[in-house]
């Protein structure tokens, strides 16, 4: 089983994103998904110096994985997307489907994230013939889903499934709008934010009138406000055959949460790493609800390895 | 000089003269046609191809004219009557389970109204279209396989469809059945719309509300397939079919159970100060007693975010694009789309009636429009407020 560090969904200054990936030369994670997912209008980073990055993070041994923007509608976010799609040497991340339309086009095989919308095992084979060789579980669907989807897909044809990915930590992608919710919270119009989203590192949380967390607003991007966690669910995605598990970059512990799910992915009996989860996890700020098919924000209790 | 250069230029002077006349003189047959046209919509025959397409063809060219459709949505017979009296040039329906996004108890069609549907609609030369657009689970695959069989069965004039696997299934098995892409296949741009083409050969796709009219114009020049746009109803203000909200906070969203915030997870709590709603436990809204308490539909409630607390997503309030019409028009835009299969047949008779007259002025080129149609619509709105919503960039 692989661990995956997802693209960050936030803006961040450029030296606060070098600096991040630097610290992960030694981390264990093997792939690494980079690039902006989320604005176009986030330029901190430029398309050469995303490549750049990825040239880096290669060279150091990782398996590197061009993400790409979520919400395409302008011509130039449709130019910079072809650009990716066209440089050929690293893999691409299809969180669209005008990017599933251009990789499959030049037959170049690709992932799909979770935006693309694979609820069934038809829809599985039929992007596995378009050349999708990862998938990504859409965030809403369930443990049960997920076996179904897989058995559906073997049912159909004796190839080889394509590989899965799920996204086992982190805030989860919920919505993508084309209005900007962090330039609306401060009063600007879209055209001109201002950038503002690069004061909010971890995104603006929302909350109910009743103090609940609901959301965080992250530029056009609505998010959990409760961290999902899978931690203690490794064994049984390693049994539904899951081939990578993802976290989703924040700004808050990215090493000891790296460190705990290598732990969980590579000593499987391990009881500390079930000890240190209970002592982390509660009901207010996680959630794995989606994974037991309730809504999204529940938290079920931890199950132990016993 | 003046002379020989005039002398010079005289013939193609003449021809140029000639032209415009030309055009001026098919302007005025192709408007009064149009008016024919527009009286007549009901006779038309409904197995014409899917979108009209008025070819004027003169000694120096061609121009075509295209007839914009307008498509309105009926979740009961009654109202689809009320859509086809009203002069819908196609109406759209679901069937009565959690094969379309408007899955709501008491609403849609069953075998045999769907039935009845085809056959009023097109005694009356009206479409009608059938939306089995929510995103099928392996497990209840077979639902959504008989759903399409149904479809086809019947008639209908197209399948309105968001999954890869209903599309694929329909574009093998029933390959005559015109193919439109629902607002939940979420394309917004030429790429998305080529794929969708390409792979299983829509004929049509309904955008999603994201985009604004400069990015819309655009698409509209080069997408592969005609575009539907909605024009007037419930405002969704996240890329459709790219929203898991409503299953964050129960166990529903618009993909899975085809219903966003749903029914039966709602709770209206009286307070001292008014009135407080939930959404499975979690407070969308809190009122006071002059205000009129809205359904919590979540993406519309008053949350806090820092000091402030406010419709931090956006407000109660109704996408109304009849000032666009003519914009739209122009860019050669398909179909106006209204939402609200959920609405009373009074609801859409009004609303389909305004809408009808609207697009017909704008085909004869009259930009004017009357303000009673506005204020009727706004009057029809969620929390009488409407918006252009995305087309219009500073909502953004």
């Amino acid at each position: 089983m692989q661990l995956t560090l997802g693209p960050i969904p936030f803006f961040w200054p450029k030296e606060q994103i070098l600096a991040f990936y630097e610290c992960l030369q030694d981390q264990p994670v093997e792939r690494i998904y980079i690039g902006e997912t989320i604005c176009s209008k986030r330029r901190e980073m430029r398309t050469q110096d995303w490549l750049d990055l990825a040239q880096m993070l290669g060279e150091q041994g990782k398996e590197v994985v061009l993400s790409t923007l979520t919400l395409i509608e302008a011509e130039s976010e449709l130019k910079q997307l072809k650009r990716l799609c066209a440089q050929g040497q690293f893999l691409v991340e299809a969180n669209d489907m005008g990017a599933v339309q251009l990789l499959s086009q030049q037959h170049v095989p690709f992932v799909t994230g979770s935006a693309i919308n694979i609820y069934n095992g038809r829809s599985l084979r039929r992007l596995q013939q378009a050349g999708m060789q990862r998938w990504n579980l859409p965030v809403e669907l369930s443990q049960n889903s997920l076996r179904d989807t897989l058995s559906q897909a073997k049912e159909l044809t004796k190839q080889a499934l394509p590989e899965v990915e799920i996204l086992a930590y982190g805030y989860l992608p919920l919505a993508y709008a084309a209005r900007c919710f962090t330039a609306r919270h401060r009063n600007l119009a879209k055209d001109d934010c201002g950038f503002c989203c690069i004061e909010y590192p971890q995104g603006i949380p929302l909350t109910s009138q009743n103090g609940e967390s609901l959301f965080i607003m992250n530029g056009i991007q609505t998010m959990s406000a409760k961290r999902f966690d899978l931690l203690d669910q490794v064994s049984t995605m390693r049994d539904i055959g899951v081939d990578a598990l993802r976290i989703s970059p924040t700004q808050t512990d990215m090493s000891g949460v790296i460190a705990r799910f290598h732990q969980a992915i590579t000593e499987p009996q391990s009881m500390t790493t079930n000890a240190q989860h209970i002592n982390l996890v509660d009901a207010d700020s996680h959630c794995n609800g989606y994974w037991f098919g309730q809504p999204g924000m529940d938290q079920r209790a931890i199950e132990l390895n016993e | 000089m003046r002379h020989d250069f005039y002398g010079y230029f005289t013939p193609i002077f003449d021809l140029y003269q000639l032209f415009i006349l030309s055009f001026e003189f098919y302007k005025l047959i192709s408007n009064n046609y149009l008016a024919v046209f527009a009286t007549n919509r009901n006779n038309i025959d409904s197995n014409q191809p899917q979108s009209t397409h008025l070819s004027i063809q003169c000694a120096f060219f061609n121009f075509e004219i295209n007839h914009m459709e307008l498509v309105c949505p009926a979740g009961n017979i009654p109202a689809l009557k009320a859509a086809v009296e009203a002069g819908a040039d196609a109406v759209y329906i679901g069937f009565k389970d959690d094969t379309n996004a408007r899955s709501f108890a008491g609403l849609n069609f069953s075998g045999t109204k769907a039935n009845k549907a085809v056959q009023l609609a097109h005694s009356k030369g009206t479409k009608l279209f059938v939306a089995i657009n929510t995103f099928p689970q392996a497990q209840r695959w077979q639902t959504w396989q008989y759903a399409a069989d149904q479809a086809a069965d019947l008639g209908v004039d197209a399948i309105i469809a968001a999954d890869i696997a209903v599309l694929d299934y329909i574009s093998e098995r029933h390959p005559n059945i015109n193919l439109h892409l629902s607002v939940q296949g979420s394309a917004t741009n030429r790429e998305a719309l080529a794929f969708y083409e390409q792979q299983f050969g829509i004929r049509r796709a309904v955008l999603p509300r994201v985009l604004s009219m400069a990015q819309l114009s655009h698409l509209s020049k080069t997408s592969p397939v005609e575009l539907e746009v909605f024009g007037f109803g419930s405002l969704c203000i996240m890329a459709e079919g790219r929203c898991y909200l409503s299953s964050y906070l129960t166990d529903q969203s618009p993909n899975t159970g085809g219903v966003c915030s749903p029914a039966k997870d709602v709770e209206w709590v009286s307070t001292d100060q008014g009135q407080d709603t939930y959404l499975n436990g979690v407070l969308i809204d809190r009122f006071q007693a002059h205000e009129k308490a809205g359904y919590p539909t979540l993406c519309k409630g008053r949350f806090q975010a820092g000091e402030h607390t406010y419709h931090a997503l956006e407000e109660p309030t109704s996408l109304n694009t009849l000032n666009l019409l003519p914009d739209l028009m122009q860019m050669g835009i398909s179909a106006i789309k209204i939402e609200g299969r959920q609405r009373s047949p009074a609801y859409i008779a009004q609303v389909a009636d305004i809408w009808r007259q609207a697009i017909d002025n704008a085909s004869q080129g009259i930009k004017q429009q009357p303000k009673h149609w506005n204020n009727s619509l706004a009057a029809l709105s969620e929390g009488h407020q409407t918006t252009l919503g995305a087309y219009h960039r500073p909502w953004q």
